[in-house]
């Protein structure tokens, strides 16, 4: 199978702290791959890396098989081009409307007419609902509106891999089904290839082609669906069924508090 | 950490510092030639230029207005109260024309672009710049200053040039003070390269300098509200304490070593 | 906001500004006899120079013809030497004019004062680079005080 994103054997430090040691992934062409895990790992840190915006200690991370570690400066902008990533706050430039936010990437890596950018930004907008709100700015929108704004911008270029960075966190099941079903209509309309960073177990498993898991640095499980569902690693089945305490400790690290209470102080 | 390793701990973090401000200013410098930046640098220009206007128009009022109330009660017991025009002038053009304009705007322009800048970057604008494939550098930085550049020598000059015309209300109108001499005098101690030009090339350097820290305390700040809040705070003091000890050195360098 | 707006009020700010450095220039500041346009050059020797500084007015009945240009000593004597710039317009000077450095006012600045000495059959006009030989010196106050101690120790004895 053709892959669109390898990343090799990478480690990534961060302040002296691990935050992925030694980790293989592979984000397969026109599919969604969605990476998972509990918070505070780092998630939002691999989409960076795969952007180009944080570079890895070592290993290797390749888009349609040249590495990103190795591009220069402007060989990187032009693979960001075809690359779009949805921030968690929808990175909305709150300075112009909505409109203008969606014509942005237009205006800057293309020399379209006005008229043909007003007209790509109407069907962009129509695709994620929202042409009606093209006149609004960024702060009179909903969390949920301002997500699917953002979505038109990223897909406003037609890029060839899209990255969803926590997309469903802090929405309302609606707002979150309309997120889920435009991410799959998304990516099989537009055959572009899609990576979902997210915690949020249940929808991930409906849309997802594959799944990783990762936690403690490393990936801890990986697969379709259903083969996550009927992992036998404690470790999946503890993110799986939300339990509190388990292989990940509720604890943050710390030395134990009969000592910190009862011991001698120092 | 004991003391000592926190000191070069410190001092590293510092001189690191320093290095990012370079690198970022030598981005936006090199950004200039883009046509495409002119409308964007503009509209900075109105943002941080345009919007300073009253303050300064304002200020300029009354310190050529408070200058020529002090000056003539001081010149008026050696009859030489003749000499308010050269005085107020003279002061305004080499010292508080540029000095307090830079003052002003690192106050007004100077912690709004670091709260924009570091807002931007709170809000992963910058990122999403980034991802993109727009250098914010480019798109940002540079606009907000080469505005600053423009804008505050621009303010200085109006600055000294309403402060001379409130010296005027005061000292002719009010105080009495012959208007012939007022102007006159004033033209014959005022010279156009010696004072008008290095209160110019004054407030060119302070521009550069308040600009620079404003941005660079903006990009590089803790994506925080905390962190905001502090880098805001360091632009306004920074600058500050720049501007009037840059003040010292250009004034020793230009009038003070015969 | 509206761009428009914003570009006019850009335009009427750069105007202000204009207008103020018009101001400056026109108003305030004398451009007239900064450095530009044709001088020669005079030298004249003073025992004592005072308050006088380079940039000081040369003046003839109180016009203005000209600067000091630099204010040196001269090895041998050891006497100042003043570099007078003079406009090219005011050339016809004879050679027997005088200079001398007075005081604008009880408190004002100290200028050279050129005197325009009577032109006879035979005296030629001061050309760039000629000396000046009459001059008069600044009236120093701790001299003029000790002369007027001194005559008056006399009167009393």
């Amino acid at each position: 199978m053709d892959n669109l994103v390898d990343i090799d054997k990478m480690t990534f430090r961060r302040g002296g702290r691990v935050i992925y040691n030694d980790i293989s992934l592979n984000v397969p062409k026109g599919k969604i791959t969605a990476v998972m895990g509990p918070s505070g790992i780092g998630k939002t840190t691999l989409l960076r890396l795969i952007g180009g915006q944080l570079t890895p200690d070592q290993g290797d991370i390749r888009f349609d098989g040249k590495s990103i570690v190795a591009m220069n400066r402007s060989k990187l902008y032009e693979t960001r081009r075809r690359m779009s990533m949805l921030f968690q706050s929808g990175a909305l430039f709150t300075d112009m409307n909505v409109h203008d936010n969606v014509a942005f990437p237009l205006k800057e890596h293309t020399r379209l007419a006005p008229d043909v950018i007003d007209t790509i930004v109407a069907l962009k907008l129509q695709a994620v609902g929202l042409r009606g709100a093209a006149k609004l700015m960024p702060s009179e929108l909903s969390g949920g509106m301002a997500r699917r704004a953002a979505l038109a911008r990223a897909i406003a270029l037609d890029p060839d891999l899209i990255m969803y960075d926590e997309p469903f966190a802090g929405q309302d099941p609606i707002s979150m089904g309309v997120l889920v079903k435009l991410i799959r209509q998304l990516n099989d309309a537009l055959d572009v290839t899609s990576i979902v960073v997210t915690h949020d177990v249940t929808e991930v498993l409906t849309i997802a082609d594959y799944i990783y898991i990762l936690a403690d640095q490393k990936v801890i499980g990986q697969g379709t669906a259903d083969e996550i569902r009927n992992s036998e690693s404690p470790l999946v089945q503890q993110f799986l069924k939300g339990e509190a305490d388990g292989p990940v400790p509720f604890h943050y690290p710390s030395d134990k508090l009969e000592d910190a209470l009862f011991g001698d102080v120092k | 950490m004991n003391p000592i390793q926190a000191l070069g701990a410190n001092s590293i973090a510092k001189v690191a510092a320093i290095g990012r401000a370079g690198l970022m200013l030598i981005g936006a410098i090199f950004a200039l030639p883009k046509l495409k930046n002119v409308p964007l640098t503009i509209q900075q220009i109105y943002v941080v230029g345009v919007q300073s206007l009253l303050i300064i128009v304002v200020s300029g009022l009354f310190i050529g207005m408070v200058m020529a109330l002090q000056g003539y009660t001081i010149l008026v017991d050696y009859g030489a109260e003749g000499s308010l025009g050269p005085m107020v002038a003279l002061s305004l053009l080499r010292e508080l024309g540029p000095v307090v304009t830079a003052l002003l705007f690192a106050g007004r322009a100077g912690s709004a672009l670091t709260a924009e800048i570091g807002l931007m970057k709170a809000t992963e604008q910058l990122s999403s710049l980034e991802m993109m494939a727009v250098d914010p550098l480019r798109r940002v930085v540079a606009p907000r200053f080469w505005a600053g550049l423009i804008s505050m020598p621009l303010l200085a000059a109006i600055f000294s040039a309403v402060g001379i015309l409130g010296g005027h209300v005061v000292g002719v109108d009010w105080l009495g003070v012959d208007a012939g001499s007022y102007w006159s005098l004033m033209q014959s101690s005022v010279e156009w390269g010696n004072d008008v030009g290095n209160g110019i090339i004054k407030s060119l350097v302070f521009a550069l300098v308040v600009t620079w820290i404003a941005i660079f305390k903006g990009y590089d700040s803790t994506p925080t509200s905390e962190g905001i809040s502090k880098a805001t705070t360091q632009t306004v003091v920074f600058s500050s304490l720049a501007v009037l000890g840059l003040d010292f050195i250009l004034t020793a360098l230009m009038f003070g070593i015969e | 906001m509206n761009k428009y707006k914003a570009e006019l009020m850009v335009g009427v700010f750069v105007l202000l500004s204009i207008g103020a450095l018009l101001m400056l220039a026109l108003n305030v500041a004398n451009q007239t006899m900064s450095t530009k346009g044709d001088t020669y050059t005079l030298y004249a020797k003073f025992d004592n120079i005072g308050g006088l500084k380079e940039r000081s007015a040369v003046k003839v009945g109180g016009v203005t013809v000209g600067r000091v240009t630099s204010i040196t000593l001269d090895k041998k004597d050891y006497t100042p030497v003043v570099e007078l710039s003079i406009i090219s317009k005011y050339s016809e000077f004879p050679e027997t004019s005088s200079v001398s450095i007075l005081t604008s006012g009880l408190l004002g600045e100290q200028y050279v004062g050129f005197q325009p000495g009577f032109s006879f059959d035979g005296i030629a006009n001061l050309q760039d680079g000629d000396y000046l030989q009459d001059t008069k010196s600044a009236l120093v106050l701790e001299d003029l005080i000790g002369q007027f101690l001194f005559s008056r120790g006399k009167d009393e004895d």
